[in-house]
């Protein structure tokens, strides 16, 4: 009896469902695909390790990056002790680029990432609502996009004063308007797809469209667009630094050593050389990735 | 989910269609502040009835409007002006607000693949609908799996795949579940089947004519294909550059036409006798721009019967019956006081 009453008061909907087998999803086929892309795998892995010796740092460096030493000044790669050589201050240049890369890469991904979820925002706001709503957005965003990002990025920085942060913050808004572009333009186009209009014609409302059928269908392209950001955020952040607008020594970050040593570069040039080299390797490498990824989303079956 | 079904009983219309218009204004054009600006005449006043449990199709050159009417009528796009009754009730009014005349009306597009996102599988997108209006998604699921037994995709095999792995006759049965998934009334296939190979197209067509049975379904059918609307339709409407030309059964339409319009678009369908078929072709030119379009009568440009009256004064529709069914037209041919303008008397009759 109780076994009866115990079915009787299961709700359909708690009722074992067959679960049929999905077919690979679109993300699973990109990966697939990206996966075979020897170029994209090569500056995946550069990067993992870059970020893996960044993260780790503190712990796998050879020497401590702020001891300075007056008799080992400027020494050149090769030098037992240090493998990549010393800075003008005589400290370990492995150590300080092992280190450096926290900042840099940091510099460059986290104002990318505030500006994809802004941008975005902005972006799939204006793109949805069309009309009126759109014109305003947009228009508001070109003004700030009428500017060169790299005099942006330096205005804003001077205006708000030195300083991670507000580098951070320069460099985000630098940002918001290339991505709220995108985003928007998108945006637009799966507006007018008729899966939407389907969607509005079976009742449902705009937020609903949007979690369902928009944001699946537009945050792709637009990651990809944002990772190719990545870069220039680097190279950008690099340039504050070496302005004195960003990092402050003796923290080490890339653009700052990259300054710094600059004056050394006739007495050891491969020295001075290092810190942009790792600046341009860690650059190519995600511009290499967003564009292995863009290739592998952009397949159609 | 249970609708209101019939408020109106059966000799209601499920849809009637009073002076709707919709003109897209055009922008760039002249000087910013210039007026009146000019706009493309899409649907410039159309008058019709859908009756409880018929399919009426709608035929007529592209840019005619038809599309166009079709989005109205979903209210994808808003009328300028105009009403639509459905059942005895002003869609949008607090009767009917749009949201449950939306779980009453449904449509089919003609892009199978654009109509369905890409990212989600056949069954989330045919469940969307009955999860938006409250069902649990378990049941929502159960439904859309039961819907894609019916239109004959096994759910075993097709549920759980994404719309490019499956065939374009196969991906239109998708739509067309999705579109019954709200148990609407009303179905508006728009071009549903002219996407499709000839024996597709045959299949999907039956499985329309089933489906009609089954759940007791309305069909709007709009389409270029003569053959089609004829074999599908009960009734036929036939546009002409934003308005409606002639309306009655199919028969009467396809074998009696009246409006010369619909004479030559009849006359344009390929014969199968290659002894009978078609010399000249029977329209000349291309349809005018629905911009600016001809005074008086709009296809005296164009019409081989056409007097100089035809360019000065607009036909109004007349109908043998005042409600519903009927043969009307618009053509100044059948207006008493103009009849007799047009000097070949024996040709014109109200047969």
């Amino acid at each position: 009896m109780s076994t009866l009453q115990a079915t009787a008061a299961t709700p359909v909907s708690a009722l074992p469902l067959p679960a049929f087998k999905r077919s690979r999803g679109h993300w699973a086929n990109v990966a697939a695909r990206i996966v075979r892309n020897p170029l994209a795998m090569i500056a995946a892995v550069i990067l993992l390790a870059l970020i893996g010796i960044a993260v780790f740092a503190p712990w796998i460096m050879p020497a401590d990056p702020f001891a300075t030493s007056m008799f080992t000044r400027l020494k050149p790669i090769g030098t037992p002790g240090h493998l990549f050589g010393t800075d003008e201050l005589g400290r370990d240049l492995l150590s300080r680029l092992m280190l450096g890369g926290r900042l840099s890469l940091f510099m460059g991904i986290t104002p990318v990432l505030t500006a994809f979820v802004i941008g975005s925002g902005i972006g799939i706001l204006a793109g949805y609502a069309g009309g009126f709503i759109n014109t305003a957005i947009m228009r508001t965003i070109d003004v700030l996009y009428a500017f060169p990002s790299v005099l942006l990025a330096i205005a804003l920085s001077g205006a708000l004063g030195a300083g991670i942060v507000n580098a951070l913050t320069s460099l985000t808004i630098v940002f918001i308007p290339q991505i709220a572009r995108i985003a928007e333009s998108v945006t637009t186009q799966v507006r007018r797809s008729d899966y939407v209009d389907a969607a509005r014609a079976s009742g449902a409302g705009a937020f609903t469209i949007v979690r369902a059928h928009v944001l699946g269908n537009v945050l792709g392209p637009i990651f990809v667009y944002s990772t190719s950001l990545i870069s220039v955020s680097m190279i950008l952040a690099s340039g504050l630094s070496f302005l004195g607008l960003g990092v402050k020594p003796p923290e080490p970050e890339w653009g700052l050593m990259l300054n710094t040593l600059r004056t050394a570069i006739y007495t050891q040039p491969w020295v001075a050389a290092l810190p942009g080299a790792f600046i341009f390797i860690t650059s190519i490498s995600f511009n290499m990735l967003s564009d292995g990824l863009r290739s592998a989303m952009e397949v159609k079956q | 989910m249970t609708n209101q079904r019939d408020i109106g009983g059966p000799r209601q219309p499920l849809l009637q269609v009073r002076d709707l218009l919709k003109h897209f204004p055009l922008k760039g054009k002249g000087l910013p502040f210039a007026s009146p600006r000019s706009a493309v005449r899409a649907v410039d006043g159309v008058n019709f009835d859908i009756l409880k449990g018929e399919t009426l199709g709608v035929v007529g050159e592209s840019g005619c409007g038809k599309s166009t009417t079709a989005r109205v009528l979903m209210q994808l796009i808003n009328q300028d002006s105009g009403e639509l009754v459905f059942d005895g009730e002003t869609v949008g009014s607090r009767a009917l607000p749009l949201r449950q005349f939306r779980r009453q009306a449904q449509m089919v597009f003609q892009d199978s693949y654009s109509s369905l996102n890409p990212r989600m599988t056949i069954e989330d997108s045919i469940a969307f609908a009955p999860t938006v209006h409250g069902l649990p998604s378990r049941e929502a699921i159960t439904r859309a799996r039961d819907l894609l037994a019916r239109v004959g995709l096994q759910p075993e095999r097709f549920a759980g795949r994404y719309p490019h792995e499956l065939s374009g006759g196969q991906r239109q049965r998708v739509n067309i579940a999705r579109a019954l998934a709200l148990e609407p009334r009303l179905v508006i296939l728009d071009e549903a089947v002219s996407a499709l190979d000839k024996s597709v197209e045959a299949q999907v067509l039956n499985l329309l004519l089933d489906l009609k049975q089954e759940f007791g379904l309305t069909y709007l059918f709009i389409s270029h294909d003569l053959n089609v609307v004829r074999f599908i339709s009960d009734r036929v409407l036939v546009m002409y550059l934003g308005q409606v030309v002639e309306i009655g059964s199919s028969d009467q339409v396809f074998d009696q036409p009246r409006h010369p319009y619909t004479r030559a678009l009849l006359k344009s369908m390929p014969s199968m006798d290659p002894l009978q078929r078609t010399m000249e072709a029977p329209l000349a030119g291309d349809p005018p721009n629905p911009i600016n379009p001809p005074s008086g009568c709009r296809f005296h440009t164009r019409c081989a019967y056409a007097r100089p009256v035809c360019g000065q004064r607009a036909p109004v529709f007349t109908s043998d019956e005042s409600s519903g069914g009927g043969h009307g037209v618009a053509c100044l041919r059948y207006e008493a006081d103009t009849a007799s303008l047009f000097s070949t008397a024996g040709e014109v009759s109200h047969a």
